[in-house]
């Protein structure tokens, strides 16, 4: 990632391998934490702090899915409130919650960039706009189908 | 001879349908024994008429949308490789006023070709601006850019060419150009567009900027909420590599820079440049105290230019037309154009390059065809999260950094959101204080602490409003207390919405309304 050539801290490195580690994984076990203190040369206490300060890390696995629902002022002016609590009422979980059966992650997220295609939810990694309660019922459906 | 038919592949033509719209075409054309070339191009930025279809009908390209994959077979029984009619043709896309009246320079490619066709960059104008810096001492590079008058186009507007002269004026060795491409102000998208359509565009804007102040390595600190941006500009980065946009031998001129793509992790305050910084050392995104300055000590503590992706993508259009072109749009000191983003309760949302000096009204009815929803436009909120709302009273107002400051409000980023009738003001003003507890870096207590305050307070006044007897005076004072006292503009600005919101539609809180209490 980083240029060879001039002299990056080893702690540069902590971001991108808190996003390898989570890719593969699906969050940062506590068992990693040492080791990324130690390959990035920082204490421990600094690797807690920087995956309690980003939203993206986790310490829990994650649902099978994540559902984010943008929650920002263009989807609130479409309807984001109302989408956002018929996705809390089908799930039967609050914002930041995993089903029980660990199927789903429901997430509030602050703008997608898909403004002017409101309102917008992110389903495992993919924007999906214009979504209104019947599509997004279809969305979690097809899921279920694959 | 096959037909060229483009379907965008940019993210939010994605969202409403555009590869299964390319697929169905894909099928189609073979039912049909049809030949077609897909091409999959950037967005025009015509997003309520996104999937936007173009056909290219001898030489012209002709527009159907919004294309769903059922309309598609009526689409060819309509004859529409021939550009036939049918009920979702919008003709020539040239000609349709939306984009035809729009001055487009940083966007004059946008949705043009293939974003990683680096023949369609080249044969588009593309590479010129380079050519021309590598021909220039840095101070001229420098001066073409102050010709222009350039300021920041992340939301602060400061002028461009200080801050590189200050890079430049930083002495020898290491300095890098970073590229704050963590766009998370809701309503806007400009940076996603240009980075998903045009991403050589921006890498030779950080290859000038780096000429310009001698630096040979650069950042893009891309928000993680965008992977396909992410994937687009790894890609594009390889290829620039190969092509000598980057590398060790710039177009054969034997200068070098290096491009790191960077991957932020969900927090908006990363979006300010020095909590940015920390953020790309490995550190938790807290802001920096200023001075020092980025310029004279940024990123791991050398001088560092930090420039949104709007910004640097303009470069190349200033230094390939010169800095006297782009001055002669716009207005006051507010020169050439921005890429507004119409986003919200519109009905033709989309993106809008225009000079400065365009009014709010224009942008609102002429370009975004008024509410969505049929109703009266009440509020719109310019600026992202940290804006002022702005009243039905004040869209006459022209686009231009001073009008709007002394207007209370802000231009910021180019976001515009709108809110019909149905908005209620006193809900966006908890929203407001509610979303900077949430990003809030934690650095300073104005902003950590006020913004809890702030959410408390009126969800007092929520509870309390139906009597009509609510005070703002403590919340006036909590607002003042973060505009003056927060280290950066996320407790320093979150008071614009919350006091734009009390100031113009104080029926929404409960309080007296005052001008008709002295009427009584």
């Amino acid at each position: 990632m980083h240029p060879e050539s001039s002299a990056v801290p080893a702690q540069a490195d902590l971001l991108p391998a808190l996003h390898r580690m989570q890719a593969r994984l699906g969050y940062i076990p506590d068992q990693a934490v040492a080791e990324l203190a130690r390959t990035c040369n920082v204490s421990r206490a600094e690797v807690e702090g920087v995956i309690g300060f980003y939203h993206d890390f986790r310490r829990e696995p994650p649902g099978r899915r994540r559902l984010q629902v943008c929650c920002a002022e263009s989807c609130q002016a479409m309807g984001a409130d109302a989408l956002a609590a018929h996705a809390q009422a089908r799930l039967g979980v609050g914002l930041g919650e995993t089903t029980a059966d660990g199927g789903v992650t429901l997430e509030a997220v602050y703008c997608l960039g898909n403004c002017a295609c409101s309102p917008a939810v992110m389903l495992d990694g993919r924007v999906h706009g214009r979504v209104d309660a019947t599509r997004l019922d279809a969305l979690l459906a097809e899921g279920h189908a694959a | 001879m096959s037909v060229r038919i483009f379907v965008p592949r940019d993210s939010s033509a994605a969202s409403v349908g555009a590869a299964a719209v390319c697929r169905a075409i894909e099928d189609e054309a073979a039912r049909r024994g049809l030949a077609v070339d897909l091409v999959r191009n950037g967005s025009r930025g015509l997003y309520w008429l996104e999937p936007f279809v173009e056909v290219e009908v001898s030489g012209q390209r002709i527009a159907y949308g919004p294309v769903t994959p059922d309309d598609v077979p009526g689409l060819f029984d309509a004859g529409w490789l021939e550009g036939g009619a049918h009920a979702l043709f919008q003709g020539p896309s040239e000609a349709i006023p939306y984009l035809e009246k729009q001055t487009r320079l940083t966007f004059a490619r946008m949705g043009l070709g293939d974003p990683l066709s680096f023949d369609d960059y080249r044969a588009g104008g593309g590479l010129a601006g380079l050519r021309r810096a590598l021909d220039l001492a840095p101070a001229d590079i420098v001066a073409e850019i102050d010709a222009s008058g350039l300021r920041g186009r992340g939301g602060a507007g400061f002028p461009t060419a200080i801050k590189w002269r200050t890079v430049l004026n930083a002495g020898g060795g290491q300095k890098y150009i970073v590229c704050n491409a963590d766009e998370g102000d809701s309503g806007t998208f400009s940076d996603r567009m240009l980075m998903e359509g045009d991403p050589y565009c921006l890498i030779e804007g950080m290859v000038i900027a780096g000429l310009a102040v001698g630096a040979d390595t650069g950042y893009i600190y891309l928000r993680s909420e965008y992977p396909d941006a992410w994937e687009i500009l790894e890609n594009a980065i390889v290829i620039a590599n190969r092509e000598g946009l980057l590398g060790d031998d710039l177009l054969g001129s034997g200068k070098r820079f290096e491009l790191n793509l960077f991957k932020g992790a969900g927090a908006y305050v990363c979006g300010e440049e020095t909590s940015l910084l920390e953020s790309i050392e490995g550190k938790r995104g807290l802001v920096r105290a200023k001075p020092p300055l980025p310029a004279l000590q940024g990123l791991f503590g050398l001088p560092t230019v930090v420039n949104n992706v709007i910004t640097l993508g303009s470069v190349p259009w200033i230094l390939a037309n010169g800095g006297a072109a782009y001055q002669a749009h716009g207005m006051n000191r507010s020169r050439g154009t921005l890429p507004f983003q119409l986003a919200g309760n519109l009905k033709c949302t989309g993106l809008v390059e225009a000079p400065f000096g365009v009014t709010l009204r224009e942008l609102l009815y002429d370009y975004g065809g008024g509410s969505a929803s049929g109703r009266p436009i009440r509020a719109v909120q310019v600026g992202g999260p940290l804006g002022a709302f702005v009243p039905a009273a004040d869209f006459d107002l022209p686009l231009d950094y001073e009008a709007f400051t002394a207007a209370g409000a802000t231009v910021g980023h180019g976001g515009i959101v709108a809110f019909d009738d149905t908005v209620d003001m006193a809900r966006m003003a908890r929203y407001a204080m509610h979303f900077c507890a949430v990003e809030s870096c934690g650095k300073c207590t104005p902003c950590r602490v006020g913004s809890v305050r702030g959410v408390e307070l009126l969800d007092a006044m929520l509870d309390a409003r139906s009597g009509g007897a609510n005070d703002d005076t403590l919340l006036r004072d909590l607002c003042q207390t973060m505009l003056e006292g927060s280290l950066c503009a996320m407790g320093g600005m979150t008071p614009y919405p919350v006091l734009s919101a009390l100031n113009h539609y104080p029926e929404d809180f409960g309080l007296a309304p005052k001008r008709e209490e002295k009427v009584a």
